[in-house]
């Protein structure tokens, strides 16, 4: 049986169960903290920052903090929503995000979060790095492009063996997702459509597959990302 | 084909097939093979047993890993700070033009590779390269022409060295290295007279729970640069559950200006492992790992002559000191060359054999460290306090410092000064002490623990070294006042910790990056008032990066901003009156807000 502890939640008092990932604990209070790296189910890593809160008042990323007894946390701060907006815009600004001709336009997890802080324009002085678009996969794309280096893909991909088939290459602002030709050899279609899924931007795509839905009728055309926490 | 698949075999044996020994399996593939290509990742990969992605995310990651031939002799010339202030340029000239080929590049015929690196550990005696892992201090562009046609003549590394070692066990048969000490104040706790095992004998007569108590009473802190108390993180380790405990040594020093554990390790390598048995004494740890950069390989030969003859005094290996039970040994581990494993949880990281990426924390390596089991990380010097502590009590070591920090602290001095090299200080010396000590006049700027540190001018000179006041892992770095410090000194420390950034964090990756930009503009005389508010503004952004590295990347930019304004002022274009300062962002996109529904 699992124990429940009380904590504060932007002056809220809580329950959670205890070591429940902070997150979750307030996605179930009602309130929606952003994520990008974070996915359901697969251990958090605390890459992309977004979701730093005030935990007792010292910055610290949600995805990775369990909650415990009398934890006093803060989410929405003006220093943290500012923040949040300028993470967003260095996203934007250090790769090549060119929404309109984008697969993932409606569904992707940045331009929706660009969207709730009303980014029109990046801050932050545009890199335009040349990067790689890897189509020598038979069922997966990779355009380094688009990619935010989140590792969901890493740590959330695995092959049937349980092995790794994306991981991280060089470092710092060279840093690339590579993808292993020999464990990923045998994917089948379920698992390059997760692979894709997962992917918070248009990364990751499938194969000869595309624009099911239109776009203007895709997830976060119809709601804001967030409102299914807190309309 | 056959040569790569026969060494491989061999080396993954060495390390007992074992994935976490990833590190010591490419470092010996590439001292056999010259290089890391594609083909040799893939095919220890295989004999591992792990994807290829992961053996080319380990290798990729360090910069002294090759993936390309590097030559038959690679040669790193350091591009520190302090390289530069010596004359590297004019060395860097020379050797380009003696071997044909540009930095970065190895030359037609094979023979020599050129290639950057970032300080390695040798501000005391600049320019210096690595060739081949060899230290090549004090270059003059003669010697490095010499030290090419050397190269072409066929000479073997030994020769190209010849035998003018330096001072102390530079010259030891295991070392051999052109390399000096520089040791100009010798302090009690580091240099002082010391005999090995003395103060274990003594530890053997007391419980664990004794031995932190006189760590604790010491109040010994963390000489790495962040202070946490010693004898504390010993007893979070004790107190940790689990049997299998592990005691690491920090050596993986890399911030620029820092060379303490290189001398350290040099001549009191006996010291440092009695220390980390001392700890493992007091958490109960089985076995010890010192990591060492990899800069420092000249000194693996020493470093293993070292423990064999410490385990043949039995002052490691089984019952230590007598005492049945007490056992505990020690292994090297070399680093891959990267900045951020000097972060205990990256240290950690890379001794599992992976990229040097820190730890989200909780849990720290006191609960889960070195294959998920409790882990004391402590710095070299750290561990030579506690074995002094131990050996002449705590009070003695109050007595010395300040209220506030106590004991002593090794200081690195380099730059503009007549007298570079090792002072060992009591706490609480000013910073216009040490200037006067090392022979250093008309300072415009002293960088006080390094890039990560903090940039001072001759109004704070007054101040002293202490936790309390001007913090410091080591590095002391003098700037005179003829140097252009935003062009030479702060515009390189924005390049290391581009270089440096392990990639994870997404404010840290991209701004240190971006930062070099707008700085590169500004000391372009390109910049604006608003470029620098604006980089002043992204310090507050990486404060929320994970790990030190991340969170004082931009120290160099914000403290000179901070203390030496007028020399950004002075290098603003607004002046001329046909630079258009800055884009009214607003104003633009005036229409597109509006039929957004914005502002």
């Amino acid at each position: 049986m699992a124990s429940f502890v009380r904590f504060t939640l932007d002056g809220k008092t809580c329950l959670a169960e205890e070591g429940a990932q902070l997150v979750a604990a307030a996605r179930e209070a009602g309130v929606y903290i952003p994520t990008l790296c974070n996915y359901p189910g697969i251990p958090p890593k605390g890459a992309c920052r977004i979701c730093t809160v005030l935990v007792n008042g010292i910055p610290q990323t949600a995805c990775t903090t369990k909650v415990v007894e009398d934890m006093n946390v803060a989410t929405t701060t003006p220093e943290l929503e500012a923040f949040r907006r300028s993470v967003v815009e260095i996203l934007f600004a250090e790769g090549n995000h060119l929404c309109p001709s984008c697969e993932r336009s409606g569904n992707c997890e940045l331009q929706a979060l660009a969207y709730r802080y009303r980014v029109t324009v990046s801050n932050f002085p545009y890199l335009f790095p040349k990067r790689d678009v890897e189509a020598w996969h038979p069922k997966l794309v990779k355009d380094h492009n688009r990619c935010i280096q989140c590792k969901r893909c890493i740590r959330g991909i695995h092959n049937a063996a349980g092995h790794a088939i994306f991981a991280f290459g060089k470092r710092g602002d060279k840093v690339v997702i590579n993808i292993d030709p020999d464990t990923s050899k045998d994917i089948d279609d379920e698992l390059a459509q997760r692979a894709m899924d997962i992917c918070p931007v248009g990364a990751i795509l499938r194969k000869g597959k595309g624009f099911d839905v239109p776009i203007g009728r895709r997830t976060y055309d119809r709601a804001p990302i967030g409102s299914e926490v807190r309309p | 084909m056959p040569a790569i698949a026969h060494t491989v075999k061999q080396v993954v044996a060495k390390y007992g097939g074992d994935a976490t020994r990833l590190m010591d399996v490419l470092i010996d593939v590439q001292a056999e093979l010259g290089c890391l290509s594609h083909v040799t990742a893939a095919r220890i990969a295989d004999v591992l047993g792990i994807p290829q992605v992961d053996v080319e995310q380990t290798a990729s990651f360090y910069h002294f890993f090759a993936r390309e031939p590097r030559g038959k002799f690679a040669v790193y010339l350091n591009d520190s700070v302090v390289a530069e202030f010596c004359g590297r340029a004019e060395v860097a000239a020379a050797f380009e033009d003696a071997a044909g080929c540009k930095f970065g590049a190895v030359s037609a015929d094979g023979v020599v590779g050129l290639f950057h690196t970032a300080c390695i550990g040798m501000s005391d005696q600049e320019p210096a390269a690595l060739v081949n892992g060899q230290v090549f201090p004090k270059l003059t562009p003669e010697k490095a022409r010499a030290l090419v046609v050397g190269m072409r003549a066929g000479k073997t590394i030994e020769e190209l060295k010849g035998d003018r070692f330096g001072d102390g066990q530079n010259a030891h048969p295991e070392v051999r290295a052109l390399v000096h000490n520089h040791v100009r104040r010798r302090g009690v706790m580091v240099f002082d007279h010391y005999r090995p095992g003395e103060a274990l004998a003594k530890v053997v007569k007391m419980s664990s729970g004794e031995v932190i108590a006189a760590v604790k009473a010491a109040s010994v802190r963390g000489r790495g640069g962040a202070g946490f108390p010693t004898g504390m993180k010993w007893d979070f380790a004790r107190r940790a559950a689990g049997d299998v405990k592990y005691v690491f040594c920090n050596a993986d020093e890399g911030e620029p200006g820092t060379f303490k554990d290189r001398v350290i390790l040099t001549e009191r390598p006996q010291m440092v492992i009695e220390g980390m048995a001392i700890a493992a004494y007091a958490v109960g740890a089985r076995r010890g790992v010192l990591y060492v950069r990899h800069e420092y390989l000249y000194l693996r030969a020493y470093l293993e002559h070292v423990l064999a003859d410490l385990r043949a005094q039995g002052l490691l290996g089984t019952a230590i000191g007598g005492l049945a039970g007490f056992d505990f040994d020690v292994s090297l581990q070399f680093g891959g060359g990267a900045y951020v494993c000097g972060e205990e949880s990256a240290l950690i990281e890379s001794a599992e054999g992976k990229r040097g990426e820190p730890r989200d924390r909780p849990p720290f390596p006191v609960e889960k460290g070195y294959l998920q089991k409790p882990t004391v990380v402590n710095n070299v010097e750290t561990l030579c306090s506690a074995v002094q502590v131990l050996l002449k009590g705590p009070e003695w070591y109050n007595r010395l410092g300040t209220e506030k920090s106590k004991g002593t602290k090794v200081l690195c001095v380099s730059g503009d000064c007549d007298r570079p090299g090792i002072y060992e200080v009591e706490w609480g010396f000013s910073v216009n002490d040490i200037l006067r000590e090392a022979g250093a006049r008309d300072v415009q700027a002293v960088q006080v623990g390094g890039p990560s540190g903090s940039c001072i001018g001759p109004d704070e000179f007054n101040r002293v070294l202490a936790y309390e006041d001007l913090a410091t892992g080591g590095s002391f770095i003098v700037v005179g006042k003829h140097r252009d410090l935003l062009k030479d000194v702060v515009l390189n420390f924005a390049r290391f910790f581009r270089e440096e950034s392990c990639g994870s964090c997404v404010p840290c990756r991209a701004l240190t990056g971006m930062a070099q930009v707008v700085l590169e503009r500004l000391v372009a005389g390109q910049g604006t008032a608003e470029d620098v508010e604006r980089l002043r503004a992204w310090q507050k952004i990486m404060r929320n990066n994970r790990c030190g590295l991340g969170q004082t990347a931009l120290n160099p930019i914000v403290t000179t901003i901070q203390n030496f304004r007028p020399l950004y002022d002075a290098r603003l274009a607004a002046g001329d009156p046909r630079f258009v300062p800055s884009f009214d962002l607003a104003a633009a996109v005036q229409d597109y807000d509006a039929a957004v529904g914005k502002g």
